[in-house]
């Protein structure tokens, strides 16, 4: 399928889309360009694991390399805390959402807004409804996610891709991160 | 109130005063009001009668928009491009033309329930007579009509009375639809004003739809003990004749049900429905079966039990013909509003066309006439019975699944055009291998929309692989649901108002609409039966109310089994269909009339904002996909009170979100003193949809808090929140500060955790204010 096709081949985008991560140092040096980034970790990373390795320890090492604060959506929260790692903040998404269309919101901890929200794990159809939102009312936000399908109203997207490759892609980021 | 027009003529009169030749003088109405109330403010509210009490609840509750598109597409101006802060050839904006989408699925939901409520009140007018009298509950019930009193400020007494309402009805979506052509209304919020008035106009329509329906059909009247039906597709006797009804218009159903009796075949023929249509068929005959909600129509259909389908309208599959020739089950249409192409045989013989049903010279005929849908459905479904012998679609053993399955190309088609992005093509790959467990898998969470099949080349049915992979699920889909038992008692209303207001009853939570399901009906039955266990009022309705009983616990009983359905503290109540929703609202309504004493009649603002302010009470759509379920959520919201839905529900483009860390945004007048004081951020908002079942029932629990709750309410609310959260998300709410007033507002049981979270947040205590949002009702007399 074409690189930049929704993976719900309904949800007709455009005309403004998201641009392609073709690889991971695109998103790597988003992340470091980003002067406060925070992510949003949705239920639907608890499904995944590739070659015995939970893809959520992915995010935890990503959120602790690249110092970006975590909102566990949902009940995530629990296998973060099983795992030892706090999120930032345990909040729905729309609510999450909605406050980074206030150019004037301080952010979880009153100290500034934040200018990356990168969003991963949210059923697939609600992310698109989400990141619309953003896309539309949120212009001092710039949007990633992370997850292996093609979301065209993210600013930036994976491509379609295998949850063989997405996991590479992932622990590729966190590895150019640096320790 | 009686609507009877009145012709007076006057060939020639001679007076004292005057001589009159040739008057004719017409009267459209005669005003015998029997209702001593003092009219309100507000009878008959035009568009922006109520719009201060809309703005004041939207500044609130700021709509966050979701654009489905990027573009208008609604004139030959467009396509406009709306995207940034970009706005189209007509001038409209982004949040405007969000809004004013709003509006028009608001106005579709509005007039479809107000369209079916004019089609059965002429019928049951035509049928019983207009001065037939309204009768909602036998004992128990004085406020009949509680939205309509509250709305319009007259009381009903005849079916006749209903029709003013109707007009007024129709004249409000009339003005409402056309605010959205080109070049009208411009600010969105506006728009939004006119979507909470759609939804107050919607449950107008569905209160007359369901009190004449109670009134002329004898259906449970306000009764918490209304027997048990049979729910699901395993209920169903498949040795005898099967008819099908689906939608939500009663009266051909109804005329089945007596043409059985009438020829004493009530146990000859099984009648089963989908939908609204079935859940009052059951209200009218105790031997009907329900099926399931909406998603079973694909499912049933193909499973060729069904020997004459016969539809009414709403929410019926646009493809029910085709599928229903697929099985050889002819089918009937009813109603004016779904011809599907059909020919007209209303005034031809019934033995015509059942000839031509049985003989399969016809699939299909257009019936207007209830009666003779009866008689030809039944002669036909015993006519047709032998010859068909249950012909179906679905695959008919595990080789043949397998051999459908072994075609797949794995091209992932068909889990993208999946509205829940199920896991088909791994499933399919396991099939074709033989293991049928994920197929099976996949039937609990599946829709039942069939998007899975048109886009597969190799043209596998692949629903229905799902469908009869589970075949074993299918046959053992053997549950109950409490027939929708209609209006809440006043009785009752009296004695849950108390706890309801001071919060010793947590809440009441009202699992409504359609079944959009992100992972099947069981969590609906899952949520019901969660709250109810922990003391809320549960009311179910339409596909959420057959939803709820579709599960056994592990004693082996249903929600409807297992709690009562009584309105009180851990009931479970089933208020009917669709159109029943507005009973739920009429209770909310009832409280502070008849509990609180507020005045009732045309006197909207002050209601809302009791309710708003005082009733712990959420809507959950959890299953949310129609613009009706748009229009009864619109309504919730006009009457300050707040909707769930589950994730498919952001596709409505809009949230209303409060913003909890906007202290400024959560001040009320203290009635008292008039001063403005905090209220604390209480319903946080007022349209929220959650991602899970998990992060729905939190969300419910902390959604039933309000400002007027007395300490020890706020305790029992806050436990569950509290509780709910521990366990679904995982400790203590880093929010709970918010809604501690003072110290008394703890949970005992959860003091000195709770205390020190307090600590940690540089937590102050807040006084409980008597609030209000309406600056008229400072000074007044405190009343509940």
């Amino acid at each position: 399928m074409p690189m930049t096709d929704s993976w719900q081949t309904a949800e007709i985008p455009g005309p403004k889309k998201a641009s392609l991560i073709i690889k991971p140092d695109i998103a790597d040096a988003m992340i470091r360009r980003a002067r406060r980034p925070i992510m949003v970790v949705g239920h639907g990373i608890l499904e995944y694991e590739v070659e015995g390795r939970k893809l959520i320890d992915c995010l935890i090492e990503l959120s602790r390399r690249g110092k970006i604060p975590v909102v566990a959506t949902a009940s995530t929260n629990q296998e973060f805390l099983n795992r030892g790692f706090s999120p930032s903040a345990l909040m729905p998404a729309v609510d999450l959402a909605n406050r980074l269309t206030d150019a004037r919101w301080n952010g979880l901890d009153g100290k500034d807004s934040y200018d990356l929200a990168i969003f991963v794990g949210l059923p697939y159809y609600m992310e698109w409804t989400i990141l619309s939102g953003l896309k539309h009312f949120a212009p001092h936000v710039k949007t990633m996610t992370l997850d292996c399908v093609y979301q065209p109203n993210a600013s930036w997207s994976f491509p379609n891709s295998s949850i063989k490759d997405w996991a590479a892609n992932l622990t590729c980021i966190v590895a150019n991160l640096g320790d | 109130m009686s609507r009877k027009g009145v012709n007076i003529k006057i060939k020639e009169l001679n007076s004292d005063i005057a001589q009159l030749r040739d008057i004719s003088l017409t009267i459209g109405a005669i005003n015998n009001d029997t209702w001593d109330e003092p009219m309100g403010p507000t009878p008959f509210p035009s568009l922006t009668t109520l719009r201060n009490w809309d703005l004041t609840l939207l500044n609130r509750y700021k709509p966050f928009y979701l654009p489905f598109c990027d573009l208008c597409c609604l004139c030959t101006y467009g396509k406009c491009d709306l995207s940034g802060t970009k706005r189209g050839a007509c001038g409209i904006s982004m949040p405007a033309q969000q809004s004013r989408t709003v509006l028009i699925t608001a106005c579709i939901g509005a007039s479809t329930h107000c369209g079916h409520a004019r089609h059965l009140l002429d019928h049951l007018i035509e049928k019983y007579g207009g001065d037939f009298l309204i009768n909602v509950g036998d004992t128990g019930v004085e406020v009949e009509a509680p939205v309509i009193r509250l709305v319009c400020g007259i009381k009903p007494v005849t079916l006749s009375d209903l029709e003013p309402v109707l007009d007024y009805c129709e004249n409000q979506i009339t003005q409402l639809l056309a605010v959205t052509h080109t070049g009208q209304e411009g600010y969105q919020l506006d728009f939004e004003s006119k979507v909470l008035h759609a939804g107050m106009i919607d449950q107008l329509g569905m209160e007359v739809a369901d009190i004449a329906q109670i009134s002329a059909l004898g259906f449970p009247k306000a009764d918490p003990e209304s027997s048990l039906a049979d729910l699901g597709l395993g209920t169903v006797d498949t040795g005898k004749p099967v008819i099908l009804v689906i939608g939500h218009n009663v009266p051909p159903s109804t005329e089945i049900i007596d043409y059985l009796q009438k020829k004493s075949l009530t146990s000859d023929v099984e009648v089963t429905g989908i939908c609204c249509t079935a859940l009052d068929i059951t209200r009218y005959s105790s031997k009907a079966k329900i099926i399931g909600p909406i998603s079973w129509q694909l499912r049933y259909i193909r499973s060729g039990i069904p020997d004459v389908v016969v539809i009414d309208e709403q929410c019926v599959r646009a493809d029910t013909l085709q599928e229903s020739a697929h099985i050889r089950a002819p089918l009937i249409a009813t109603s004016e509003k779904n011809c599907l192409g059909l020919p007209d045989r209303t005034d031809d013989p019934v033995d015509e066309i059942v000839h031509d049903f049985i003989t399969g010279k016809q699939t299909g005929a257009l019936i207007l006439d209830p009666v003779k849908v009866g008689e030809v459905a039944v002669r036909t479904s015993i006519g047709i019975a032998p010859l068909r012998k249950k012909h179906k679609t679905l695959p008919k053993d595990t080789d043949a699944i397998i051999a459908l399955a072994k075609k797949c190309t794995q091209c992932v088609l068909c889990r993208r055009a999946c509205p829940n992005d199920l896991p088909l093509p791994a499933a399919i790959k396991a099939a074709a291998q033989g293991n049928l467990s994920g197929l099976d898998e996949i039937y609990d969470d599946c829709l039942g929309c069939g998007r899975c099949e048109p886009p597969c080349a190799q043209k596998i049915p692949i629903h229905s692989l799902i469908v009869a992979a589970a075949g074993k699920k299918t046959r053992d889909e053997t549950y109950c649901i409490r027939t929708g038992r209609g209006a809440i008692q006043d009785v009752e209303i009296r004695k849950v108002g108390g706890p309801i207001v001071l919060g010793e009853i947590p809440g009441i939570v009202a699992f409504v609409g359609c079944a959009n399901y992100p992972k099947g009906s069981r969590e609906v039955a899952e949520m019901c039966m969660e709250f109810a266990k922990r003391r809320y009022i549960v009311c179910t309705s339409g596909c959420s109310a057959m939803s709820a009983g579709m599960y056994r616990n592990e004693d082996g009983k249903t929600a409807y089994e297992q709690y009562s359905g009584h309105f009180e503290a851990g009931g479970i109540v089933n208020v009917g269909s669709c159109v029943s929703n507005a009973h739920i609202a009429g209770a909310a309504i009832k409280i502070a009339s008849i509990f609180a004493k507020r005045p009732l009649r045309g006197n909207y603002e002050e209601i809302a904002d009791y309710v708003y302010n005082r009733v712990g009470a959420v809507g959950v759509a959890w299953g949310a996909m129609s613009q009706k379920a748009a229009a009864i959520a619109a309504g919730f919201w006009r009457l300050g009170i707040p909707v769930v839905v589950g994730p498919h529900g952001t596709k409505y483009r809009r949230m209303l979100l409060g913003r909890s860390d906007k202290e400024e945004d959560w001040y009320v007048y203290d009635a008292r003193t008039g001063k403005k004081v905090y209220g604390g951020p209480v319903p946080e908002h007022l349209f929220f949809a959650a991602e899970t079942k998990e992060e729905a029932m939190v969300m419910i629990a902390k959604l039933t808090m309000r400002p007027n709750d007395t300490s020890k309410g706020r305790a029992n609310k806050l436990a569950n929140y509290i509780d709910l959260h521990k366990r679904l998300v995982g400790g203590i709410p880093p929010d709970v500060h918010l809604f501690v007033r003072t110290l008394s507002d703890v949970p005992l049981t959860m003091k000195d955790e709770i205390v020190t979270h307090l600590h940690d947040h540089s937590w102050k205590e807040n006084p409980i204010p008597d609030p209000t949002l309406l600056k008229r009702m400072i000074h007044k007399e405190k009343e509940g």
